[in-house]
């Protein structure tokens, strides 16, 4: 796919920047905003508040008391044309697996109190939709599409580190899946959603549009900080970060949440780099690729 | 010291001046929402700007204190009551130990501030003592108080006050049923038919019960947007985006329909599209506005807004002179 040949600037009020690589989203417009929002961060410069990276845009928050508007935009606009102009666009980040209890009791149950008037089919569960408006036989066989290919954690946010992740294979073959009619107003603490062509996890109890599939015993969010994977920050993940589901039946789900109640769990994780020609030009081989380095950790 | 809640009030939290910088994980920056006068309340009682203060809605709490202390009250117009005789508000107000702070009846707007001699002096959360609730960080024990919560409060000025003991009618903030609001447009206005923009910039629209800290939602003659084909990852409606940041500020109208301000305590990011931003000048406005309240859209530029915000931080300066 090809990108806008520049991106769309515009002013969030006073005090925000928006960077619009590309409208629609794609892992190229991905890649580019999140090589600026590394690059911009690099530079460190004074007032700038905070730099939040999303799926095919960028936002920065800035104090325009200290930097000057037009210095930020040119700045901003100089990283964007160093990024395209680079020959190898490469992200350093790390592959982290999650288990997931697909099917479970828990969203079946807040899916059943959403039907009539939420739901496009108010009979049969989130995950017969999914499967249905995707071609696919059955819940089982979603399932596996969902599980069998590495996302890309391409945004953070909405509420306290909730991730937006998108699928690391070919547009013909990501899922996409519509949202709630009208939002639940409730949904489980990290259940595992769709919605569009992202996953969510929720990392909160509260209200939610995307099609639930399954939940996780994983938390996302501490912000007691009593896992070790927490230690440095309250918040799991990070833009760039590629989540592998593993499925996981009732009883390994009751073992992780023992260990995450014991305040000893610690997701299995693995250092890798991720370069985006490669991911673009062979995406079954290079995500084998990826994959692998979880094995040896 | 600290002050005992006897009853909560409807939503009351800690808030100081925001916390900032975590956004990008989806962690608001919260703070009071009219930022002005909890300044007022502080700088009434010899705090300083970053002292946290309890933001009150529409309902005040009962409040016991265990020490001399003096406080203040800023924001909406109520009637503030020590041991239940009617007290000055814009005021400072000397308590002695066992006195109990309460409230009368709202007379307009919905957020009001009481600010005490050392601030509310909870542990501070990533820089900050405001509440987030949803995250459950900041604030007392990361909620709203409750009955029988006990709120540490830190050391005060003493007897070091400033001379500013009330605070002059020209410095106060007006509580008006009707508002102009500068915004700047932007953001995905392009995406808005030319009703739609007409409709947004020129006309009426009233605030809807449906206003917290996150967002306040308006009524009127609906701003539709264009029927385009939908970018890939945006999802169907005319009014979706692919899920992006959002600015604070940033006004968006899901299915055209009814505008909604995204304020301290919003979610950083989703996929509706936004038709501008409110300026920073006039994001304290919100926290003044009552359901009901007619506010017009007034598109600025980013000059204007400079000028505006600056005139502001004068208006502060004084305030802290």
């Amino acid at each position: 796919m090809t990108l806008p040949e520049k991106a769309r600037y515009s002013w969030g009020g006073d005090e925000f920047l928006l960077v619009e690589i590309a409208p629609d989203m794609s892992l190229e417009a991905n890649f580019v905003a999140n090589s600026i929002a590394t690059g911009l961060e690099a530079q460190a410069l004074d007032g700038i508040v905070d730099i939040c990276p999303a799926n095919a845009s960028l936002l920065v928050r800035f104090n325009p008391d200290v930097l000057d508007h037009g210095v930020l935009k040119s700045t901003v606009e100089q990283l964007e044309a160093d990024v395209r102009q680079a020959t190898v666009q490469e992200l350093q980040t790390r592959v982290i697996e999650v288990p997931v209890w697909y099917n479970d009791p828990y969203t079946t149950e807040t899916g059943e109190r959403f039907r009539k008037g939420y739901h496009q089919q108010p009979e049969g569960t989130d995950l017969d939709y999914a499967a249905a408006v995707n071609g696919l036989a059955n819940a089982e066989e979603f399932i596996q599409r969902h599980h069998e290919t590495p996302w890309l954690v391409s945004m953070v946010g909405f509420v306290a580190g909730l991730p937006f992740l998108f699928q690391l294979t070919p547009r013909e073959r990501q899922l996409e899946v519509p949202k709630y009619l009208s939002p639940r107003t409730d949904t489980p603490p990290l259940t595992i959603g769709i919605g569009g062509c992202f996953t969510a996890h929720y990392s909160v109890r509260g209200a939610g549009g995307y099609q639930m599939l399954g939940i996780t015993p994983t938390p996302i969010y501490d912000p007691t900080q009593s896992l070790p994977d927490f230690e440095d920050f309250m918040v799991l993940f990070r833009t760039g970060d590629i989540v592998k589901y593993r499925p996981v039946d009732e009883a390994e789900y009751r073992e992780i949440e023992a260990e995450v109640a014991a305040g000893t769990y610690k997701y299995k994780q693995a250092p890798v780099t991720f370069t985006l020609a490669e991911a673009l030009e062979d995406p079954d081989g290079y995500n084998s690729t990826l994959l692998e380095a979880l094995n040896v950790a | 010291m600290s002050l005992e809640i006897l009853t909560p009030g409807l939503a009351t939290t800690v808030q100081d001046r925001g916390r900032f910088g975590y956004y990008r994980f989806g962690i608001p920056q919260g703070g009071a929402m009219d930022q002005y006068s909890a300044a007022l309340a502080n700088r009434l009682v010899g705090n300083t700007a970053d002292d946290a203060v309890l933001e009150c809605t529409y309902m005040g709490p009962s409040i016991k204190t265990d020490a001399d202390t003096v406080v203040a009250v800023t924001g909406a117009p109520i009637d503030v009551k020590v041991n239940g005789e009617v007290v000055e508000q814009y005021s400072r107000i000397t308590l002695s130990a066992g006195d109990e702070l309460s409230f009368g009846v709202l007379k307009g707007g919905s957020k009001f501030f009481i600010a005490v001699a050392g601030g509310i002096d909870v542990p501070e959360a990533l820089g900050s003592r405001s509440t987030y609730p949803i995250g459950k960080i900041g604030g007392f024990e990361g909620r709203g108080v409750q009955a029988g919560d006990v709120l540490p409060v830190g050391a005060g000025a003493g007897s070091n006050l400033p001379q500013l003991d009330t605070v002059p009618e020209e410095l106060r903030p007006e509580f008006s049923r009707e508002m102009r609001v500068r915004v700047m447009m932007g953001l995905y206005d392009h995406k808005l038919t030319e009703e739609g923009i007409k409709n947004f910039t020129e006309e009426e629209w009233t605030l809807t019960p449906v206003a917290d800290r996150m967002g306040l939602r308006f009524d009127g003659p609906g701003a539709p947007w264009k029927d385009e084909e939908q970018p890939f990852g945006a999802g169907q409606d005319p009014s979706n985006i692919t899920d992006a940041g959002y600015a604070v500020g940033s006004i968006q109208i899901p299915g055209g329909k009814q505008p909604i301000v995204l304020h301290c305590d919003a979610v950083s990011g989703g996929g509706y599209a936004q038709a501008g931003t409110v300026i920073s000048a006039d994001m304290d406005l919100f926290g003044r506005m009552a359901p009901g309240t007619k506010v017009r859209f007034v598109p600025v530029t980013m000059e204007e807004a400079l000028a505006a915000r600056a005139e502001r931080q004068a208006l502060l300066a004084r305030v802290w002179s």
